[in-house]
């Protein structure tokens, strides 16, 4: 099996807090890992640290085949991220975040142009690639949003809290995107804290008080704690929880 | 590099798409040119003055002639007597009256000596003293005249030259300041606030997270401002030059060099602040209270350095606005060359150093 992201004792300490405690697991090629856990649980200082964007205290961890300590660079160049803010600029029309977005990852011009052609065409939002990304419902700001991220085809995406404030048919509409990022090969890590949404992923992992929990797949975890839905299983974990925001 | 060229046309995208940034960004050196140059000036002109001739001679007619002919004054009417003076500056229709004896004339001619009476309504003390001043230098001029014609001199008239602006006019001191005080804002707070915005709506993070160098980020969205604060100064040499008739006597080159050091000092202020805050609303306060107020109060454009107490001159000394404006003072006004103020760009050379390595400094410190 290949493992795109693997983490063995990773921790993260803001002096006395111990944000991110000896979390290990192993991400493998083109699956959709869910990565749960109640606010403050520390599930955000564990992202960080997978993107290049914080460095660890302790333990070891590679993304992409990358090394979280040194090769940062390299990592930054193999993955895609997309945050529950959508982070499209909203006084830029649709092709000029494209554009942009597809420059700032290292594309040429001319792959710029005929992804991002794909793109509105796969969207369906060919009329709307002049108009400005504030004029478009939530529901589009969200896909184009993971469109744009995974237009340089990275090997994992990082999506944190995608689908927040969202309708539930909307959010099922994301998750036909999500699937087809995975079968074209596309490693998907994503925090969520809808369950319906968990049941969605290949494997999930929970994580309280900084400790990953529990890690296997849905149903796995539902028998495991002898729970009829993934909420049974949140709460018991998450009850036992000692902080939060 | 194309990359670079990218970011840049979008940091543009968001300036021209953002009416109010772009009224607050070009609107504001020109509202305040024209502010500073009109509403707030300290020239007294066409002051209603009234004239009280006893003499009716040769030289009383012609100093009223010479202060009817000046800008500063308006001849009201002529009093015959000190009753309907005081009315008139009672009703507050009059600022100043000038009042000459009888026999003004044959006592200058044959005692070479003569008095007049200046008098000013002092409940406004700057103005009065602004008046009595003009209308001082019109009798001056006027025993100048004679002097010339005549074998021997009337009296001893005192040289008073006023060096660089003989007119006194208020335009030469506001202009450098206002220069100061518009890169100051536009700089600091657009930078500030263009950074923290990103932060905000939370693309900042896209932009860490891409492998897009973090310090380019930053000098992308630099530039922009960089350039439309050069169109900014440009705007307001054209302003001071052909509105308030202010030439810029020293290289215009070595204007535009100086300024672009100024804006660097400012763009790093700029970044510090976005790094150090975390929504709009902060980033402008503290651009305001923190740059806005020293600027006006510091670089003694507005308040006279000397006058202050030790310890504020010393702080004064911080403010990079007060050295930018001694610089572009001596340039502008005094058309003198880089010999004259390579010591104060030395210093504001030095404070830029230091802001741009602490802001740069303390956004990796963020990263990681």
């Amino acid at each position: 099996m290949e493992y795109v992201i693997k983490t063995d004792r990773l921790t993260k300490r803001f002096g006395d807090f111990t944000a991110t405690n000896e979390i290990t697991f192993e991400v493998e090629k083109a699956e959709i890992f869910g990565f749960l856990g109640a606010n403050g649980a520390g599930k955000t200082t564990a992202m960080r640290m997978l993107c290049g964007l914080s460095i660890p205290s302790s333990g070891t961890a590679t993304v992409a085949g990358f090394d979280v300590y040194k090769q940062t660079e390299e990592i930054k160049r193999n993955i895609g991220y997309m945050s529950q803010r959508f982070s499209l600029y909203e006084d830029l029309t649709v092709q000029e975040n494209i554009r942009f977005f597809g420059g700032i990852y290292g594309l040429s011009n001319r792959e710029i142009k005929t992804k991002g052609e794909d793109l509105l065409e796969q969207l369906g939002l060919k009329n709307e690639a002049k108009k400005l990304v504030a004029s478009l419902p939530l529901g589009w700001k969200q896909k184009l949003s993971f469109s744009v991220a995974v237009l340089h085809q990275p090997k994992i995406v990082f999506l944190d809290e995608p689908t927040g404030g969202v309708d539930p048919v909307t959010r099922r509409q994301f998750w036909d995107l999500i699937y087809e990022a995975s079968a074209k090969g596309i490693t998907v890590f994503v925090t969520t804290h809808y369950m319906d949404e968990a049941e969605y992923c290949n494997r999930i992992s929970i994580m309280v008080d900084g400790k990953i929990e529990a890690l296997d797949t849905p149903a796995n975890l539902k028998s495991q704690f002898k729970a009829s839905s993934m909420d049974q299983v949140f709460y018991q974990l998450a009850r036992g929880a000692k902080r939060s925001d | 590099m194309e990359q670079f060229i990218n970011f840049v046309k979008k940091e543009f995208a968001h300036v021209w798409r953002d009416k109010k940034t772009l009224l607050i960004l070009f609107g504001m050196p020109v509202i305040q040119i024209l502010i500073f140059g009109f509403a707030l000036t300290n020239e007294v002109k066409n002051s209603e003055i009234i004239v009280m001739d006893q003499a009716k001679d040769q030289a009383s007619q012609q100093i009223i002639h010479r202060i009817a002919a000046s800008r500063y004054f308006d001849i009201q009417r002529s009093v015959m007597n000190n009753e309907q003076m005081e009315a008139a500056f009672k009703k507050g229709e009059i600022k100043v009256a000038v009042v000459f004896p009888a026999g003004f004339n044959e006592s200058l001619l044959h005692q070479r000596k003569a008095q007049i009476q200046i008098l000013a309504d002092a409940s406004d003390p700057n103005t009065a003293s602004m008046l009595t001043n003009y209308v001082s230098s019109i009798i001056q001029d006027y025993q100048n005249s004679i002097d010339k014609t005549a074998a021997i001199s009337y009296s001893i008239v005192p040289e008073i030259r006023m060096l660089y602006n003989p007119q006194l006019k208020g335009a030469p001191n506001f202009v450098p300041g206002v220069m100061a005080l518009v890169l100051m804002l536009v700089c600091v707070m657009m930078t500030a606030i263009s950074i923290v915005k990103e932060k905000e709506t939370g693309t900042m993070e896209v932009l860490l997270v891409s492998p897009f160098s973090p310090l380019l980020v930053i000098l992308s969205k630099a530039i922009p401002y960089l350039i439309l604060s050069l169109i900014n100064v440009a705007s307001i040499l054209l302003l001071s030059v052909y509105v308030l008739d202010l030439p810029v006597n020293g290289s215009v080159i070595l204007l535009f060099a100086e300024s672009t050091l100024f804006i660097i000092t400012c763009l790093s202020l700029g970044i510090f602040i976005s790094v150090k805050t975390n929504s709009q609303q902060m980033a402008m306060l503290i651009s305001l209270m923190g740059m806005f107020l020293p600027t006006v109060l510091f670089s003694g454009f507005m308040f006279p350095i000397e006058n202050m107490p030790y310890a504020l001159q010393i702080i004064s000394n911080l403010v990079p606005a007060k050295w930018f404006y001694l610089i572009v003072k001596s340039i502008m006004i005094k058309g003198l060359g880089f010999s004259a103020i390579w010591k104060e760009t030395l210093i504001l050379g030095g404070i830029t150093l230091v802001l741009l390595v602490v802001s740069l400094k303390s956004f990796k410190i963020r990263l990681a």
